[in-house]
C-alpha cells in the first residue's frame, strides 16, 4: 500500500544522511547525519516488514539500542577530541596522516 | 729380509709425523732447533730406509705386476667409488727412491744451510709436509689420489717460496706460483671429467684396461683429455706458456729450489704424462704437443739463460730447459728417456741447486761480516770463488759436465737418448726432426751457459771486494757431505741405464718395461741403430764441448765488472736479460686486463651496481617506494576516509548484484 513512498522517503533520508557525512565538516553534524542514515534504514526495515514477519520490526530495536550505544561512546570521543584541540572541525583534526 | 709392498704407507707416514712434531715445534718451541735438526732429516731418512726395503723386495721377487696398497674408501659416491689406495709398481718405485733420496740429502743440506734462520723449525715442517705430498703424488692409484698430492706440493711450493715473506717480492712469487698452477689444475681437472664421462672411471688400472675399447685411438675425446692433461703438466712442470712462475720460486731458499724446484715437484707432469702412457700413446696429436711444447721450451728457456746474473736465475731457466727435453722425450713415445733424464736431471740439478746454495752461504756470510748490502747471488759479484770453496767447485763442475752432457757422465746418456728419439720419431713424422733441431740447439745452449756460470763464479778474479774475500769459506760438513753423494750420483747415475752400445744392458728400460708396455704398443719407436747412432753421438760430444768452450771464451774474453759497476745490457742480450719481456707481455695482455675488468666490470659494475645497488638496496628502495604510495591514501581526512569507504561499498554492492 504505502510501500513505495516510505521506500522513497527511506531512500531520500539515507541520501541526504551520506551527502551531509561526506560534505560537513563539524564532528556533530556528521554524527547526526549517521544517525540519520541508521533511522533510514529503520524506516526500510519497518515498511518492509509487513511483507516478510516481525523480523525487521525486531531488527530495528537491536539498531537503535546499538545507536544509543554509538551516540554515547561517539559524543564521548568528539568531546574528548574536542578538549584536546578545541575543535571539532573534521579538517583540523588529521593527527593520524601518514 | 722380505718387505711387502704394503709396508710403503710407512713411507708417507714418517714424514707426515715429521710434519707435526716439527709444525707442533715451530708453534711452541721454536728456538728448539736441535729437536728439529733431529726429526727433520730422520724422517726422511727413515722414509728412504722403508723404500730400499720395499724396493729390493719387490726386485729379488721378480714380479712386474703393480701390487694395489688399498688404505680407505675415500668417494664412496654411487657409480664413482674412490679408494685412498696406493700403487706401488716399477715407475713408482723409480720416483720414490729419487724423491727419498735425494730429498733426504737436501734435508741434510737444509741442516746447515737454515742453521741461522729463525723460521728453522717452520721451515722443516713444510719441507717434510711437502715429501708427504710429493709421495702421495707418485703412489696415488687414481686420477684424484694423485690429485691430492698435486694440489698439496703445489701449496708447499706456494709455502716454501713465500717463506721469507718479510719481504713483499717473496710472497708475491709464491702467489705468482700458485695462481699459475691453478690454469694447469683447471686442465688437470677437465680432463678427469672427461675421463669419468667417456671411460667411467678413475683409476689407472682401470682407464688402462678400458681405454682402448672405450675410447677411439687418435679420437677427438682422447685427444681432448691428454691435452688437458697436458696443461696441467705445463703448469706444473714449468712448460710454456706457464713457465713464468718457476724463475720467480727462485726466491725462496735455495734448498727448496734444488728439491722442489729442480728435483722432484716440477717433474710430476713428466711422471704423470709416463704414468698415463696408454692415453698420450692413443692420441698422436697430443704427443706431438707435448713433443713440440718441450723441444720449444728446452730452447726458449737456454736462450734465457744465457743472460741471466743471478747464478739461481740461470738454473731456474736451466731447469725449464732440461725439463722441457723430458717432455720431448714422453712426447716422443721414449717415456723411459725422459723417466731415465727425470732421474740423472734431479741428480745433477739438486747438486748445482745445493752447490749454488753453499756459494750464495759462503756470499752471505762474507757481506754480513762486512754489512754490505751487495746481491749475494749476482755472479758479477763473485770470481774465483775455487780457491775458497774447493769442495763445491769440484763437485759443481761434476754437475756442470753432466748437464753439458759429456760422457761418461749422467746427464750424457739420458739427454743423447732423448735427441736419438726424437731423431728417430722424425723418420716418420718430419716435425720431430725441427724438435730434434731445437734440442741440439738448446744442448749447444746448455754448454755455454754452464760454462759460462762456472766461469763467473769460480774463476777469474775474485769481485766480491778485499774485505769480504777474507770472509769466503767452504760450507760445513753436513752440507758438502750432501753435495758429495750427489756428485756420485751425477758422474755415475748413467750407468742405471747405460745404452747396450757401450756394453750397457739398458737396465732401467728393461726395468720400466711392463709399465710402459701400452705406451710402446700403440705408438711404437724404432730408436737408431749402428752408424746412425755413431753419428748422432759424435755430433752431441762436439755439440757439448764446442758449447762449454764457447762459454768459457765468450765469457772470458772481457773482464767482468762487479753487479754495481755493470752498465745497463743492450741489443738483443737486452731482450734476454729481460727474458723476452714475457712477464711484461703476460701483465699487460692477461694480468692488467683481468684486474681492471674484476675492479671496472666485476667489482664496480657487478657487485656494487647489480648486487649491491639492484638487490640489496634495490628490494629496500621498492618496499620504501610501495610504502610511501600507501602513505599517501592517509591523509587523516576522515571525509577522504568515507568517500573511499562509500566507494568501496558501492563497488561491492554493483559487483555482488551484478
Amino acid at each position: 500500500m504505502l510501500l513505495g513512498p516510505s521506500l522513497a522517503i527511506s531512500a531520500m533520508l539515507f541520501s541526504i544522511g551520506v551527502v551531509g557525512v561526506l560534505v560537513r565538516r563539524n564532528a556533530i553534524v556528521v554524527f547526526m547525519c549517521i544517525e540519520l542514515m541508521l533511522n533510514a534504514v529503520n524506516l526500510t526495515f519497518v515498511a518492509l516488514s509487513r511483507y516478510y514477519g516481525v523480523a525487521g520490526q525486531l531488527m530495528v530495536f537491536f539498531v537503535m539500542t546499538v545507536a544509543a550505544a554509538e551516540a554515547a561512546v561517539g559524543l564521548a570521543i568528539i568531546l574528548a577530541v574536542f578538549r584536546h584541540t578545541k575543535s571539532v572541525d573534521l579538517k583540523a583534526n588529521t593527527l593520524l596522516q601518514g | 729380509m722380505y718387505v711387502s709392498a704394503d709396508l710403503i704407507w710407512l713411507a708417507v707416514a714418517l714424514p707426515l709425523a715429521g710434519f707435526l712434531l716439527n709444525g707442533a715445534l715451530a708453534i711452541w718451541r721454536p728456538t728448539s732447533k736441535t729437536a728439529v735438526s733431529v726429526i727433520g732429516p730422520a724422517v726422511l731418512l727413515g722414509a728412504f730406509a722403508v723404500v730400499l726395503l720395499v724396493f729390493r723386495s719387490y726386485a729379488l721377487s721378480g714380479i712386474a705386476t703393480p701390487v694395489l696398497v688399498r688404505l680407505w674408501s675415500w668417494v664412496p659416491a654411487g657409480s664413482l667409488q674412490v679408494d685412498l689406495s696406493f700403487v706401488v709398481d716399477r715407475l713408482s718405485l723409480v720416483m720414490l727412491l729419487v724423491v727419498t733420496g735425494v730429498g733426504s740429502l737436501i734435508h741434510l743440506f737444509s741442516v746447515g744451510y737454515m742453521k741461522e734462520d729463525p723460521g728453522y723449525a717452520r721451515y722443516f715442517a713444510y719441507l717434510n709436509l711437502f715429501i708427504v705430498f710429493m709421495l702421495v703424488l707418485v703412489l696415488g692409484a687414481s686420477f684424484p689420489v694423485l690429485f691430492i698430492g698435486w694440489e698439496g706440493v703445489g701449496l708447499c711450493s706456494y709455502l716454501l717460496i713465500g717463506f721469507w715473506f718479510g719481504e713483499k717480492a717473496n710472497a708475491d712469487a709464491g702467489k705468482k706460483a700458485f695462481l699459475v698452477n691453478r690454469i694447469g689444475d683447471f686442465g688437470f681437472l677437465v680432463a678427469m671429467f672427461l675421463l669419468w664421462t667417456s671411460v667411467g672411471s678413475l683409476d689407472f688400472a682401470r682407464v688402462a684396461e678400458l681405454a682402448p675399447t672405450q675410447l677411439a685411438a687418435g679420437g677427438t675425446m682422447v685427444t681432448l683429455i691428454t691435452l688437458f692433461l697436458f696443461l696441467g703438466c705445463a703448469g706444473k712442470s714449468a712448460q710454456i706458456p706457464l713457465y713464468v712462475w718457476l724463475p720467480d720460486a727462485m726466491a725462496g731458499p735455495t734448498p727448496v729450489s734444488a728439491l722442489i724446484h729442480a728435483a722432484t715437484m716440477v717433474t710430476a707432469g713428466v711422471y704423470l704424462v709416463a704414468r698415463t702412457n696408454f692415453l698420450f700413446a692413443m692420441a698422436p696429436l697430443s704427443s706431438t704437443v707435448v713433443a713440440g711444447v718441450g723441444a720449444a721450451t728446452a730452447l726458449f728457456a737456454a736462450t734465457i739463460g744465457l743472460r741471466q746474473y743471478d747464478i739461481k736465475k740461470v738454473l731456474a731457466y736451466s731447469t725449464v730447459s732440461q725439463l722441457g727435453y723430458m717432455f720431448l722425450a714422453v712426447g716422443t713415445g721414449a717415456y723411459v728417456a725422459g723417466i731415465f733424464h727425470l732421474v740423472t736431471h734431479a741428480f745433477f740439478k739438486a747438486l748445482l741447486f745445493l752447490g749454488a746454495g753453499s756459494v750464495i752461504h759462503s756470499m752471505h756470510h762474507a757481506y754480513h761480516a762486512t754489512h754490505s748490502h751487495e746481491d749475494a747471488q749476482d755472479m758479477r759479484n763473485m770470481g774465483g770463488l775455487r780457491r775458497h770453496m774447493p769442495w763445491t767447485f769440484a763437485l759443481m763442475l761434476i754437475a756442470t759436465l753432466a748437464i753439458a752432457g759429456i760422457p761418461p757422465f749422467s746427464g750424457f746418456f739420458s739427454k743423447d737418448e732423448i735427441l736419438a728419439a726424437a731423431f728417430a720419431r722424425g723418420a716418420e713424422l718430419p716435425l720431430f726432426r725441427l724438435f730434434w733441431l731445437f734440442g741440439v740447439a738448446a744442448a749447444a745452449l746448455t754448454a755455454f751457459y754452464m760454462a759460462r756460470l762456472m766461469a763467473m763464479t769460480f774463476f777469474g778474479h775474485n769481485r766480491t771486494g778485499a774485505e769480504e774475500q777474507k770472509h769466503l769459506h767452504e760450507a760445513p760438513a753436513i752440507m758438502t757431505v750432501p753435495l758429495l753423494v750427489l756428485g756420485l750420483l751425477s758422474a755415475a747415475g748413467g750407468m742405471i741405464n747405460l745404452p747396450e752400445l757401450v756394453g750397457g744392458d739398458a737396465r732401467l728400460e728393461h726395468w720400466l718395461d711392463p709399465v710402459l708396455e701400452a705406451g710402446h704398443r700403440y705408438f711404437p719407436l724404432e730408436m737408431p741403430h749402428g752408424q746412425t747412432e755413431y753419428v748422432l753421438i759424435g755430433l752431441a760430444i762436439v755439440i757439448a764441448v764446442g758449447g762449454l768452450v764457447a762459454g768459457w771464451r765468450v765469457t772470458m774474453a772481457r773482464p767482468i765488472v762487479p753487479a754495481r759497476l755493470a752498465p745497463a745490457e743492450a741489443g738483443f742480450w737486452k731482450v734476454l736479460f729481460h727474458k723476452y719481456y714475457v712477464d711484461e707481455f703476460y701483465e699487460a695482455a692477461i694480468v692488467g686486463p683481468l684486474r681492471r675488468f674484476s675492479e671496472k666490470v666485476l667489482w664496480k659494475d657487478v657487485d656494487q651496481g647489480i648486487i649491491d645497488g639492484g638487490g640489496v638496496e634495490g628490494s629496500a628502495r621498492l618496499a620504501r617506494t610501495l610504502g610511501w604510495i600507501g602513505s599517501r591514501l592517509q591523509t587523516g581526512q576522515v571525509g577522504l576516509y568515507l568517500t573511499m569507504f562509500l566507494a568501496g561499498a558501492l563497488g561491492i554492492f554493483f559487483v555482488v548484484m551484478g
